[in-house]
């Protein structure tokens, strides 16, 4: 067989000649070669103080978007647990009550959402099958725990903060197709909602 | 009259005692640190760094951890022999530091004192009678555990510890032919100065393959890599530790530590001057400075030797169990007499003996 490299060397088993023999020159050169070392620069990166820098889509922990009105977009559909392959989230609907307009942006909502960040394997398809933009997958890291239930992530840890500074931006994980998409007003989700008014019946995409 | 005298020299004895103490169990606490950041900047990582500046609390750290661990002695074990390994491992560790000359005579107050806690006119027996000993902490707490592994271990500390120990003692009679003394005092007495008779002073220039025999011999002695076949993990768990845990296991584990500097500082009286600094005398001639900064000097030199343990550690794979032996006893002690009867017939012609 040709070879590619010029880098295969054919083994054979020889006697040792008496340098070799004697250990002593093959100790000093390894010997050289450690402490030549002594004054690379090492390849750890110190994690809490520095991170590694990560890609602006990579899937760490999941948020619950809320719309601009600061009202939960998630209808509790149940699309993103049919989409999940590792069976992780969970969730339980109800309905708006009267008053609860700001609250929540559908008639519908998760009274109850849980994702197990044991089972989670970040894939990304919850994301995908939301039809309502309210599921993204964040570049935050989710923290370690002590106790096992402490990884059932309930709508305290998802949803995000109501605060407009305190929102979590997922903006970089939206190419251009997707943010054009979002100019479209004629499709019902890209509306800003208004509270006051009903939601226009056009054809959803 | 006697009390007068007696009183004091009692009293600095045994403040140099708790010293020497203190310096051998504070240089081999840090020698833990040492190796391993010396094994992190050899592989090109960082090492500890979190407890403390720069990971400098690691050693009390870990000091702690060892003592609040819980301490487990085997049901089947022997129990009184299973406490006595770890403490003769570490006695005869800590016994080894009184024979040698940390520096010259000091004055304080117009006294005379030695800076070595005593001079013992057979000091260089002393030593390997004392290192002898120290197999028998492995070798008892190796059998007293009760278990195969700890077992073959404390065999294989023991055979090797043997074996090394021939080569060892016949490099010393040579180191004692060439300076005539076993007094470990003389030995570094006997060095000062750098140059001597148009020839450097110190006995590793006067002879350096009985230095090499010795130094590998210490390298099996102190069961350090590559030759730390009792302790191998990977074939043997823990080797004769297999069965220990907290103390009693920091106990082992610090014995080595111990001896290794023990053994470096021995290797630098016998070889490297001892407290011995080339050109020291020149500048300071103060005799309290000048023993403080000689002892100064010894601690690097016993410091470098040390750090050249740690290098060869995480420099060179352990040894094969045959390989060893045959180190061990085909060349080494060959090899040792060769240069034995090498050095007094060169003696003999150039008219020393």
């Amino acid at each position: 067989m040709q070879s590619l490299t010029n880098r295969s060397k054919v083994v054979v088993k020889k006697e040792m000649t008496f340098t070799e023999k004697m250990y002593l020159p093959a100790i000093l050169n390894g010997m050289r070669i450690t402490f030549s070392h002594m004054f690379k620069k090492s390849a750890t990166i110190k994690y809490p103080e520095h991170v590694r820098p990560r890609s602006s889509v990579y899937r760490g922990q999941h948020v619950l978007k809320r719309d601009e009105a600061g009202a939960e977009r998630c209808t509790a559909c149940g699309l993103c647990a049919v989409a999940c392959p590792a069976e992780a989230i969970t969730m339980v609907a109800a309905e708006r009550k009267k008053g609860e307009e700001n609250l929540y942006r559908e008639e519908k909502y998760a009274a109850v959402y849980e994702i197990n960040m044991l089972r989670c394997i970040f894939c990304g398809l919850c994301e995908e099958a939301c039809p309502k933009e309210a599921i993204f997958l964040t570049d935050r890291i989710v923290d370690t725990e002590y106790e096992r239930n402490d990884f059932v992530y309930g709508k305290d840890k998802l949803v995000e903060p109501v605060e407009k500074d305190k929102r979590i931006d997922v903006s970089v994980r939206q190419n251009e197709k997707t943010l054009e998409f979002k100019t479209h007003s004629e499709y019902g989700h890209n509306q800003v909602w208004d509270p006051n008014k009903s939601l226009k019946k056009k054809s959803g995409h | 009259m006697l009390l007068a005298v007696l009183i004091p020299m009692l009293a600095y004895k045994g403040i140099l005692v708790v010293i020497v103490f203190a310096i051998s169990l504070g240089v081999a606490a840090y020698s833990t640190y040492a190796e391993r950041k010396v094994s992190a900047l050899m592989q090109d990582r960082v090492g500890p760094d979190r407890a403390g500046p720069f990971g400098l609390l690691q050693p009390l750290a870990d000091g702690v951890k060892m003592f609040m661990k819980e301490e487990i002695i085997p049901n089947v074990s022997n129990k009184f022999l299973f406490i006595l390994g770890p403490a003769i491992s570490m006695m005869t560790a800590l016994l080894t530091g009184a024979v040698i000359p940390w520096g010259p005579d000091i004055t304080i107050g117009g006294n005379v004192y030695p800076l070595q806690v005593t001079d013992v006119n057979i000091g260089v027996l002393y030593l390997l009678g004392v290192v002898s000993i120290g197999v028998y902490g492995v070798m008892i707490g190796g059998w007293a555990s009760n278990n195969k592994f700890a077992l073959l271990g404390a065999l294989r500390a023991s055979s090797q510890m043997i074996s090394y120990e021939v080569a060892m003692g016949i490099s010393v009679i040579t180191l004692i032919l060439l300076t005539g003394t076993m007094s470990t005092a003389e030995i570094a007495e006997q060095q000062q100065g750098f140059v001597q008779d148009s020839w450097l002073g110190w006995n590793f220039f006067k002879n350096p393959v009985t230095f090499l025999i010795f130094f590998i011999c210490a390298l099996a002695e102190t069961n350090r890599t590559p030759f730390d076949l009792p302790e191998c993990e990977t074939e043997l768990v823990g080797g004769y530790h297999t069965e220990y845990s907290s103390m009693k296991l920091g106990l082992f584990l610090f014995a080595e530590y111990i001896n290794m500097f023990i053994s470096s500082a021995v290797m630098v009286t016998f070889f490297f001057g001892g407290y011995s600094a080339p050109f020291l005398n020149r500048f300071v001639t103060d005799p309290f400075w000048f023993p403080m900064l000689s002892t100064l000097v010894f601690l690097g030199k016993t410091i470098f030797f040390i750090f050249v343990f740690m290098w060869i550690r995480w420099t060179v794979p352990r040894f094969r169990y045959d390989q060893l032996m045959n180190l061990g006893w085909k060349i080494l002690i060959p090899l040792s007499i060769i240069n034995l009867v090498a050095t007094a017939v060169g003696m003999w012609l150039t008219g020393k003996i």
